[in-house]
């Protein structure tokens, strides 16, 4: 318990960074993932084609081999970033498919007389895609986007191995010094990130039951 | 095709037709930026001009056969770990779905917290818990951590497949005089099993890609050997083209087995469909596999009702 304590403020700036991971690269990953998932239902074949093989290759791309490549393959080839910047790119990269796959779903999932109907009172593609699809898509889609979140949150974790400091690099660090305290230091760690996980997972939850009373 | 897109006409063809090429140009003058900017030679931050990304003295590694030794021997070690925590998981995932959905307290309660704990813990977390907790080595702490998350995914899985069915079936189940037990293990599950499968093997793709943490705690597999190691054993100036090989053997593996889960949701979703009345001769003539209508009927009988009498068999031909 010691060891928790001396070292609180290790664990509370680690705690800060895995929440500054989490919060810039879901916005990046929301934003990147709704644009992919236009251009997959676009009309124009090229972009749809281009979508599809960004979705496919990274979707089966560890996240690992993504960190690896924005840390120690760009520099590479001249494009120099900081640790952190390079795992909060790589985090928006590898989520944005699994958003675009979630919100992909959720357009499909809207009954086709929607689409139709917008199409019918003369709404032009990003008119019916901005005004009916997609309000509905993204409601039907919010519990399977926090769950892509969660996910994310327990991502963050693997930009401990690049020389990010975020709660599980903490712990290293603390555990080096305090090896008899090695289980209270991880379980600590495993309540921090309970701390971000469950309120999500109570979100997801709630608003599952609503939407499921609404359709 | 999507919903939005509704079948175009004339004009709108014409206008996607350009679009696709002008759409089509742009990324390819992309991927051509990207290739011509990869290829230029380039300064190091210590000031020394180094050979582009295509240069020979970068490529040559490809034709050197320790490097694929190397590469296959790392990808042997991701697929033991992989192999034998897959196994793990789904033996734990069936365990804890049948203990989610048993109907005493004592057991369902405990189930619900394994789920929720492990599903909401970070996989490397895990690895480093069982690592340095119980010393086992990092093989096993890989195995194990892989095992006990997506085991929780999978169990998961399970349960909302369970959960979904309709209501009847148990009933209907218990109405003929099976035990709950009988009704749990020889109508709903297999059908959960069946319903999930998709899902289940998606996970795999997960547990797949998540032995590449294992390097974190220095195991031997892919992305170890071929981009810690490699640079080390081969030259620095290879870092680049190994990258380009660990990644295509990732995505070749994984590609692989994502197809296999794309066929087996395209079976038993039209297995779902076939279900119901319209497409029973389809399935008829599938399970015959062309060896005559003389035993449709019979055929037909089993999946109508849609209760293969173990996983095992869900497993098997779903």
């Amino acid at each position: 318990m010691n060891a928790i304590v001396e070292n609180l403020p290790a664990f509370v700036d680690g705690f800060l960074m895995t929440l500054r991971l989490l919060a810039v690269s879901g916005v990046a990953a929301l934003v990147l993932g709704t644009i992919i998932a236009t251009l997959r239902v676009s009309p124009v074949g090229a972009l749809r084609g281009f979508a599809a093989t960004y979705t496919e290759l990274l979707r089966n791309t560890p996240l690992t081999l993504v960190l690896f490549f924005c840390a120690f393959i760009l520099p590479q080839i001249g494009i120099r970033l900081d640790y952190v910047l390079a795992a909060t790119i790589g985090l928006s990269l590898y989520t944005s498919p699994f958003i675009a796959e979630a919100i992909r779903s959720g357009i499909n999932g809207i009954s086709i007389g929607q689409a139709e109907a917008a199409r019918a009172i003369g709404l032009s593609f990003g008119q019916s895609l901005r005004l009916v699809i997609l309000p509905q898509a993204f409601r039907m889609v919010i519990p399977p986007l926090i769950n892509v979140l969660i996910a994310l949150t327990k991502n963050t974790s693997v930009a401990a191995g690049f020389a990010v400091i975020e709660l599980v690099a903490v712990s290293r660090q603390v555990i080096q010094f305090n090896g008899n305290a090695t289980i209270a230091i991880l379980v600590a760690v495993a309540v921090f990130y309970l701390l971000i996980t469950i309120p999500l997972g109570q979100a997801a939850n709630a608003l599952e039951r609503r939407v499921r009373v609404l359709r | 095709m999507s919903v939005i897109a509704d079948v175009p006409g004339p004009r709108a063809r014409r206008w996607s037709l350009i679009a696709s090429v002008v759409g089509g140009v742009l990324i390819v003058a992309g991927l051509v930026w990207v290739i011509v900017f990869l290829a230029q030679p380039r300064v190091n931050a210590g000031g020394v001009e180094v050979p582009g990304m295509f240069d020979p003295s970068r490529l040559d590694i490809l034709l050197d056969r320790a490097m694929w030794r190397a590469i296959g021997r790392g990808l042997i070690g991701t697929l033991q770990m992989a192999s034998v925590a897959a196994v793990l998981a789904l033996a734990f995932g069936i365990l804890l779905s049948m203990m989610r959905t048993a109907a005493t307290a004592w057991v369902r309660v405990p189930a619900i917290v394994l789920i929720e704990f492990f599903r909401g813990m970070p996989v490397l977390l895990m690895m480093l818990f069982v690592l340095l907790v119980f010393s086992t080595g990092s093989y096993w702490a890989g195995v194990a951590a892989l095992a006990v998350y997506n085991g929780a995914v999978i169990g998961e899985a399970l349960r909302a497949g369970i959960a979904s069915l309709p209501r009847g079936q148990r009933e209907s189940a218990l109405a003929i005089g099976l035990t709950p037990v009988q009704a749990r293990f020889q109508i709903e599950f297999p059908q959960a099993f069946r319903q999930m499968l998709p899902i289940i093997v998606a996970q795999l793709v997960v547990l797949l890609k998540d032995t590449s943490l294992a390097f974190i705690l220095g195991y031997n597999e892919l992305l170890n050997v071929g981009l810690r190691q490699g640079p080390t054993t081969f030259g620095q100036q290879y870092l680049f083209t190994l990258f380009f090989v660990v990644w295509a053997v990732y995505l070749a593996v994984n590609l692989l087995v994502s197809a296999i889960a794309r066929l087996i949701a395209r079976r038993t979703s039209g297995w779902h469909r076939s279900g119901r009345r319209g497409r029973r001769a389809d399935l008829v003539a599938a399970q015959l596999g062309g060896a005559g209508v003389a035993g449709a009927t019979a055929a037909a009988l089993p999946s109508e009702f849609g209760t293969p009498v173990s996983p095992e068999d869900a497993a098997t031909d779903g």
